[in-house]
């Protein structure tokens, strides 16, 4: 046995990689190179050991500064061309690497260049805003004042108003008319401007008070919307005209608008001036748009020629930036002339670390070589396991959970068919199967495009799972071929049904019971009980017993497992005190139910199971009459019984008393304390190996033992009473397919009637794919998931551990996005 | 409801006590600022801030910095902040919320009304002003030659009005009327607030009522430091007293007589509270007084983030960012002016 188990090929997934702490000595002329060397491997992590410095008194912290302006500018770039609506047109173009130094210069000049354009159109963009306000006001205000000169020509102004009345702004004008009329003589004056139409009202109000209600407003609506140069919206503005005499007035008001960013712009009173100055406006304006054009065609060049680099330039910064980081982990050595870090590595990546630093030092034309070697740890090192895109998801659902020990047996490697079997125990039905298999066909089929572009986290999800998916489909589909349910509905695929009617009206079909005829249905439920009188009984003892069985099985192959850790970190202790008293308690105990229940399937016994379970432990001596199953039940059981109470104390009791006489052992005769000197300080020498001399505490020890044996013992009911689960939700999953295929569907299609009929259809399939397929099939998930987590792995898996994460360029990812 | 808030709070207020609480983890702990205080330049100052949530406004800033723009974009995201929370807040959370900017609409008045005082330029002012005190016209404050108009004009469409009862006389503004304009007002809203407070009920008003107690002796303390030796007399000193606080009545009466600074720490020293205060303090020393009335502040705010179920949090949380933010641009000011060994004499560490 011990042998065979030796002789079994290693499993990939099993156990983590094997790690080792190295220490790389890079001389600091080709440290950078060989950093990002490494980088491009992506299978070193690197340890901080500056960890108790500060970032800015790191060595490397004013590249990363730089960088970080880099990336700045590298933003900025970005915020202007979405500004310009161009970035649809990048096209990312691989060009040689160009040096960092000169990457610098570029994009500072580019920066330079930008925002001299951005300043100049801006100033322009004020004229060309200045004028465009002008011009409104010429046109709004002159509308306004229009009024005035046409009533000095018509001297009567009651002949005017009978003209104007059909103006828009009648009551306006001749209001303004009466005043004016009066303003001749008193020197009324006005104030004309444009501003923001949200301010409007709140400025004519302040005006009103400022003036104690003695002046004019007039207000129209500009025509077009003008370029707000703050936020680069356009936005509404509303030209106004205000009359008031008196020069204390003009200055409060004055001050008004300035207070409310009104631009005043003056309007002559001259008709034909007007005209003169609407005139030289226009070309003025014409004049600064083509400018603008100009410079804005000017500015879109620039940008696109940046956007051509800006991916390739981003990611090199991004790079860079990883890499001073990595440097600024690793420590001056005493000449100053070396760099130390230190660093995780899996051991079969120490040939290609070796390499990548070979390679740094020739091409950086180091005179000296880097220094690689290895290093004792005394910390454990980080849980690394090679998935592929199929085994991911599978181990993702264990990370989830806690990250597997160091070299601890990984349960992900059942996961990969347990998880979506227990899933499909709940989730069967062929029907509902296939329609969850087009779904992952789909996923799968569109993977590589759908890989590289940006999902929801919803989608995202979903394609991450996609594999589990495809997994829980296929099982759907064969579990819902053994419960014979195609959305509820049986079908005779594997031949016909092993029963036929009493008579040939088979109208007490569902009274007096149906009758066997010949061989057995021979794969799944027979079609036949489906509707029948027994069908719920019979299902239900089925699914319940099957349910049973899974739960042992697989809690024994996680204690099984257990058995496999302690074999592979050399703890004999833990077999013989842990394994086999756990082994022998459940299997006393469940592992005889099991036994019970494949018997009675194979005899097709009458016998009660739930009585035999009970008396065993009230009264193991009696007879067990018309429920024994086999020859020799009853001492059977009576031994059974003894070695489940015998196992208890097992467990219990041994491991802390021998973990204290093992402690006592070690430390006999060691009544002094090992000396601890100033300089043995540990953080002064944190990579050196030092025995970690723990205080043994054997009252915590027991306690902790307790703990433990007495979960174990609870939860071997417990937990097995957990595995019902499957039962409950297969149970509820065709109940509820039943109901919506009878109650909406054949209740629909009863009447004669298309509406009706169609109407049931569209409740039916909403019904089968939000109900059935989306929220039965999250929580046939979230049950599976529970049963994994808990029932499953709390048998052996620690997942104390924590995840390798090397240093990699692929593994950087846009942080702003 | 006393006592029964855990009932009915998370109905209203529960999501976003669990926002400000949150904001509250962000702020920044002793260890940032051990960090902060070895910065050489504002560049590391930039850097250090960079791990910390105040990350995203500064990430932007191009590399010469300067103390006004860490100050400015450290006090835009307390304002995201604070908008984000009014946004989601319903009565009479809002109100509470809007009274805790009331203090800084003051000031910025006070500021702007100074500014034209002296000829200043009203945008330049208007830049200087707190992002949280400000309204919608508050430029037009420059166009007010007395107290008369500046309520007429402006005033009467702020919630600042109703404090504005007291103080309307028709005489020119000069800097000792609007001295004593900012403490009439200042005084009329804490009173306020604090009546606001205690109708809140509840777990709110306990807290806040202490809050606001402290605030209200520390401002009375102030105003007879500051008036030592100046032409107010003795009744208008009184005045300038808020009506509620620990030293109201017989506290108020004994420091309207005071004549110098030890006078003032006769009477404190009654109170055990504040022995503690002036107790650090040598005699005759007024300069270390706002320092240690700080550090006392700070303590009381971190308290009320102890109880659940009240509004104190949200006062607490925005007293304690501005003092951050104070934090945050003397030593901003020392390393721009080299004068790090000054670093530690007015940060005030909140945790």
């Amino acid at each position: 046995m011990e042998k065979f188990i030796d002789n079994l090929s290693p499993m990939d997934l099993m156990r983590s990689e094997k790690m080792s702490l190295v220490q790389l000595i890079i001389p600091v002329e080709s440290a950078h190179r060989a950093v990002s060397y490494l980088g491009e491997l992506g299978l070193l992590q690197f340890r901080d050991l500056n960890a108790e410095k500060s970032p800015f008194q790191r060595t490397f912290v004013n590249q990363v500064k730089r960088c970080g302006e880099m990336s700045r500018k590298l933003r900025f770039f970005k915020d202007q061309i979405i500004k310009a609506g161009l970035l649809s047109s990048i096209h990312p173009v691989v060009e040689p690497d160009v040096e960092l130094e000169e990457l610098e210069m570029q994009l500072a000049e580019h920066e330079h260049e930008l925002i001299e354009m951005n300043s100049n159109s801006e100033k322009l963009r004020q004229t060309y805003n200045e004028l465009l306000e002008f011009k409104m006001v010429l046109i709004k205000a002159g509308s306004f004042l229009v009024s005035n000169n046409n009533q000095a020509v018509a001297e009567e102004w009651e002949l005017s108003e009978n003209v104007y009345s059909s103006d828009r702004y009648v009551e306006a004008s001749s209001l303004l008319e009466q005043q004016m009329r009066t303003a001749d003589q008193s020197g009324l004056r006005f104030i004309s401007g444009i501003i923001f139409q949200s301010k409007a009202l709140r400025f004519e109000r302040m005006l009103f008070r400022a003036t104690r209600g003695n002046m004019l407003f007039n207000q129209a609506p500009a025509g077009e919307e003008i370029m707000d140069p703050l936020s680069a919206e356009m936005v509404k503005k509303t030209v106004f005209v205000v009359f008031f005499s008196g020069e204390q007035a003009r200055t409060k008001i004055l001050k008004i608008c300035e207070a409310f960013g009104a631009n005043c712009y003056p309007v002559p009173d001259d008709f034909s001036k007007q005209r003169q100055i609407t005139r030289e406006i226009l070309s003025r304006l014409s004049e600064l748009e083509t400018t603008l054009d100009a410079g804005i065609r000017h500015q879109n060049k620039a940008l696109t020629s940046i956007g051509y680099h800006l991916t390739q330039w981003m990611s090199m910064v991004r790079r860079e930036k990883a890499v001073y980081d990595t440097l600024n982990m690793l420590n001056f050595d005493v000449t100053k002339k070396c760099l130390v870090g230190e660093g995780w590595c899996p051991v079969f990546a120490k040939a290609k670390v070796q390499e990548a630093l070979q390679r740094a030092t020739f091409d950086s034309n180091s005179q000296v070589g880097s220094i690689f070697h290895v290093m004792d740890a005394v910390e454990s090192p980080p849980t690394y396991f090679r998935t592929n895109h199929f085994t991911n998801a599978y181990q993702e659902i264990v990370d989830a959970y806690g990250i597997a020990r160091y070299q601890e047996a990984n349960p992900a490697v059942y996961t990969v068919v347990t998880f979506p079997f227990l899933f499909a125990v709940m989730f069967g039905d062929w029907g509902h199967g296939i329609c969850l298999l087009l779904g992952a066909l789909v996923l799968i089929a569109r993977e590589s495009r759908l890989s590289t572009q940006k999902l929801g986290s919803f989608m995202e999800m979903l394609f991450g799972g996609r594999y589990v998916l495809l997994l829980m489909s296929l099982f759907s589909i064969y579990c819902g071929l053994i419960y014979n349910e195609f959305f509820s509905v049986p079908f005779h695929i594997f031949g016909g049904s092993a029963y036929k009617c009493r008579d040939a009206t088979c109208s007490d079909a569902h009274s007096a019971g149906l009758i066997k005829f010949r061989d057995p249905y021979p794969f799944g439920v027979d079609p036949s009980w489906r509707g029948s009188r027994s069908e719920l009984p019979f299902l239900n003892s089925l699914k319940m017993k099957m349910s049973i069985l899974l739960g042992v099985a697989q809690m024994n192959l996680g204690i099984i497992l257990s058995y496999f850790n302690a074999r592979f970190f050399r703890s004999s202790l833990d077999i013989r005190y842990q394994f086999v008293p756990q082994m022998i308690f459940l299997n006393s105990l469940f592992g005889y139910l099991s036994l019970l229940i494949i018997i009675k399937w194979c005899i097709g016994s009458q016998a009660d199971l739930y009585h035999v379970m009970i008396y065993m432990f009230l009264s193991p001596t009696d007879d067990l009459g018309e429920n024994e199953l086999f020859w020799g039940q009853r001492p059977l059981q009576i031994v059974l019984l003894l070695l489940a109470l015998v196992a208890v104390p097992w467990m219990l009791f041994p491991k802390p008393f021998i973990l204290k006489k093992l402690h006592s052992e070690r430390f006999q005769g060691r009544n002094y304390g090992m000396l601890v000197s100033s300089e043995f300080d540990p953080d002064v020498e944190p990579d050196s190996a030092r025995e970690h001399h723990e205080e043994f505490n054997f009252s915590e020890v027991f306690v902790h033992q307790m703990i433990h044996s007495i979960e174990f013992v609870l939860g071997a009911v417990s937990n097995t009473a957990s595995y019902l689960r499957l039962w409950a939700l297969s149970l509820a999953h065709s109940e509820l397919s039943t109901v919506f295929y009878e109650k909406v569907l054949l209740l629909a299609w009863g009447y004669d009637n298309v509406v009706i009929r169609l109407t049931g259809l569209a409740v039916f399939a909403f019904a089968t794919a939000f109900i059935l397929l989306m929220m039965e099939t999250l929580s046939a998930f979230l049950h599976a998931l529970r049963l994994h987590w808990v029932e499953f792995q709390n048998k052996f898996y620690h997942g104390d551990g924590y995840k390798f994460k090397p240093f990699s360029f692929a593994l950087i990812t846009e942080d702003d996005d | 409801m006393y006592g029964f808030e855990a009932m009915t709070f998370n109905i209203h207020g529960g999501y976003l006590e669990a926002i400000v609480r949150g904001h509250r983890a962000g702020l920044l702990t002793a260890a940032d600022y051990n960090n902060l205080c070895q910065c050489e330049t504002l560049d590391d100052i930039k850097m250090h801030l960079s791990a910390t949530e105040y990350g995203p406004y500064l990430q932007n800033e191009p590399s010469p910095l300067h103390t006004t723009t860490i100050v400015e974009k450290c006090t835009l995201k307390l304002v995201d902040e604070y908008k984000h929370m009014l946004c989601q807040a319903t009565e009479p959370l809002s109100t509470f919320l809007e009274y805790i900017t009331y203090g800084h609409m003051i000031d910025n008045v006070v500021l702007i009304v100074t500014g034209t005082l002296h000829e200043r330029d009203v945008q330049e002012l208007l830049e200087k002003c707190h992002p949280l005190g400000m309204f919608d016209s508050i430029a037009t404050l420059a166009v007010a030659q007395n107290m008369r108009e500046l309520y007429r004009l402006v005033l009467v469409d702020t919630p600042l009005a109703p404090y504005f009862s007291e103080c309307i006389t028709s005489e020119d503004l000069d800097d000792m009327n609007i001295e004593i304009m900012r403490n009439t007002l200042y005084n009329a809203y804490l009173e306020d607030f604090y009546k606001f407070c205690q109708k809140l009920g509840g777990a709110t008003a306990e807290i806040m009522s202490d809050l606001l107690a402290f605030e209200a002796d520390r401002r009375a303390v102030n105003i007879t430091i500051n008036s030592i030796g100046t032409e107010l007399t003795r009744d208008d000193r009184r005045k300038l007293y808020s009506n509620f606080g620990l030293l109201y009545p017989y506290g108020h009466e004994e420091l309207a007589v005071c004549e110098d600074i030890d006078q003032v720490r006769a009477v404190m020293e009654k109170y055990p509270p504040y022995q503690s205060i002036f107790s650090k303090l040598s005699y005759g020393e007024s300069q270390m007084l706002d320092k240690a009335f700080y550090e006392e502040e700070v303590k009381r705010l971190c308290l009320a983030f102890e109880q659940q179920f009240h509004y104190g949090v949200f006062f607490a949380y925005m007293r304690l960012r501005e003092q951050e933010i104070r934090n945050l641009m003397w030593i901003s000011e020392c390393v721009a002016q080299n004068q790090k060994s000054r670093v530690h004499d007015s940060v005030v560490f909140i945790f």
